[in-house]
């Protein structure tokens, strides 16, 4: 046998199976990193949407005496926006391809940990808020003059981080009941609204008092109110927000769970 | 046919006994029967539909079935102890094009505990050169061998090989088979569904013939083989079919593209009378029957 040519690997057999399915999580989520990374009709619009509308709503058009509070605002809620991306495209629209080409079916028959497939995509998505926060944020220290202090950003990553799942989940769903195309369709049917409505575009209370009612139904308003938390627009924590968003993560979870299980089948 | 090995008294590595999975009210397998033991090659046969890949998915785990039961190493189908111990090439199964040669295989090796070492795999499965490519950008052929390598990667007891050499030439074929054979040398089961006939002759240690969700039955190549004596007769000619089958010895006529066909135990005294009919009677050809006429001729009686 080969292993036997190798002492370094041999010793490795008698280790429980935990440490490989470390570095097997680690790959899985690399590979997701890295499908999308390299996807240009995925990434650039998921990376410029975001960015250049920040640019030009938060920077370029924010005149009068309070820019900065302007910027800060608007980074908070188009780190928001972009992070919201990853999670339905990159997770909602990969599931539904990965399912109608056959790659999960051989992911399934292949001995992956347990759940790493979807660990991974989860981890993508993470891994993809972050990056977009931090080129916004970079943004906006460089041209729109905001200064954060440090326990402010590692709030904002968090948020951004964590408040990336509900979308996950809600890609999860998607990409359970739907064809590739539908998915799609259907992704970029929500994404929009949900960034427009859940005052992520423009300031909540710009808003008529119609689509304000409205917002409160929507998690993105919600991941919107954390982020503005963290960066210090909003002064108390929204307690609210966070138990709304907790919330719909498990609904969105509950429906993909069972959603997964008759696809399984 | 590759050397088998010797294994007394083990249980088998995989068996299936009394299948049945239903779509809808359409039965695609009606209790099925299969057993594998290790250092064996089975080649499962049929035209489409009968079952073949259905039977394969309900093995990996991919399918659930209505009744029967299923054993892969003595674990369920779709465990993670299954899993472990198995290597998998599906009909459809895509990797993502965006990632590199390398980069699959170093993913998929972090799946076991002592994969294959990679560089073994880039000589077996026809890789070098290949590595940093990204799949997307491989020709049809290249990806098989990728997906092959991918599933000798964990050593597998069980190679379940579903179409695999359609994609291939002669040449990535040979080398397919040989990096096949290298391993059922040392006890790795082979379970492969394929339309060559030529090919299951040539690797099979059993064929397993099916139709319609039914196994019609088995054995080795040269025991199907035997099932049909006499000889195939071939031949171009302008004689009408309904005048060739009154022919002596025009047993069991064909008609292919203008080419008629026969099994017959009077060759000789067929093509007397063909000759005598039409002298200018072409394409003549007279063989033993091949695995592919045995199961031709086994599918068409079941039918």
């Amino acid at each position: 046998m080969n292993g036997s040519a190798h002492p370094a690997m041999a010793t490795n057999t008698v280790q429980s199976a935990q440490p490989r399915w470390l570095v097997a999580y680690a790959r899985e989520a690399q590979a997701e990193v890295l499908k999308l990374w390299r996807q240009p009709a995925f990434l650039y619009p998921t990376l410029a949407f975001p960015a250049l509308f920040y640019l030009l709503f938060g920077v370029v058009m924010a005149r009068g005496p309070n820019t900065g509070d302007v910027a800060r605002y608007m980074l908070a809620t188009y780190a928001v926006f972009g992070a919201m991306g990853p999670a339905l495209f990159g997770f909602g629209v990969g599931l539904a391809e990965e399912r109608g080409n056959g790659l999960l079916d051989l992911k399934r028959v292949l001995p992956l940990p347990p759940m790493a497939y979807l660990v991974a995509k989860t981890l993508m998505a993470m891994a993809f808020a972050l990056f977009i926060g931090a080129l916004l944020l970079l943004l906006a220290m460089a041209v729109g003059g905001v200064r954060l202090p440090l326990a402010s950003i590692i709030c904002y990553f968090a948020v951004l981080t964590f408040g990336a799942l509900p979308f996950a989940a809600l890609g999860l769903l998607i990409g359970c009941l739907m064809r590739a195309q539908a998915a799609t369709a259907i992704v970029q049917m929500i994404y929009l609204p949900l960034g427009f409505l859940g005052g992520l575009w423009f300031p909540i209370f710009m808003l008529p008092k119609v689509l304000q009612a409205i917002a409160v139904f929507l998690p993105s308003y919600h991941f919107g109110q954390l982020n503005l938390w963290a960066v210090g627009i909003e002064s108390i924590f929204p307690w609210i927000s966070l138990l709304a968003l907790g919330a719909f993560a498990l609904v969105f979870l509950a429906l993909a769970a069972s959603a997964w299980r008759r696809m399984e089948m | 046919m590759f050397p088998s090995m010797e294994v007394s008294g083990s249980a088998p590595l995989l068996s299936l006994s009394g299948i049945v999975k239903r779509y809808g009210k359409t039965e695609a397998l009606c209790g099925l029967n299969l057993g594998l033991n290790a250092g064996e090659v089975l080649a499962l046969l049929g035209p489409n539909g009968a079952g073949k890949t259905t039977a394969v998915r309900a093995l990996l785990g991919l399918t659930a079935i209505d009744a029967g039961s299923i054993a892969v190493f003595g674990h369920a189908p779709g465990s993670y102890a299954a899993r472990l111990s198995l290597g998998v090439m599906l009909q459809v199964g895509a990797l993502p094009d965006q990632l590199r040669v390398r980069e699959l295989l170093r993913l998929g090796a972090s799946y076991y505990r002592t994969p294959e070492l990679i560089d073994h795999l880039v000589v077996d499965c026809q890789l070098d050169g290949l590595m940093d490519r990204r799949y997307g950008e491989l020709s049809g052929g290249q990806k098989r061998r990728a997906q092959f390598a991918l599933a000798l990667i964990g050593k597998p007891r069980l190679l379940v090989l579903d179409e695999p050499t359609a994609a291939l030439d002669t040449a990535a074929r040979q080398c397919f088979w040989a990096a096949i054979r290298a391993r059922v040398t040392t006890g790795t089961a082979v379970l492969l569904t394929t339309h060559d006939l030529g090919e299951a002759e040539s690797v099979a240690h059993r064929v397993l013939v099916m139709a319609k969700g039914r196994a019609l039955g088995g054995g080795t190549p040269a025991e199907v083989r035997a099932r049909i004596d006499g000889s195939v007769v071939r031949f171009r000619t302008r004689i009408e079919a309904d005048q060739l089958t009154r022919l002596r010895g025009a047993d069991h006529l064909q008609m292919d593209q203008g080419r008629a066909s026969f099994l017959t135990r009077e060759p000789e005294q067929l093509l007397r009378a063909a000759l005598a009919l039409d002298p200018e009677l072409s394409d003549l050809e007279v063989t033993r029957p091949r695995l592919e006429d045995a199961v031709d001729r086994w599918l068409k009686e079941a039918a």
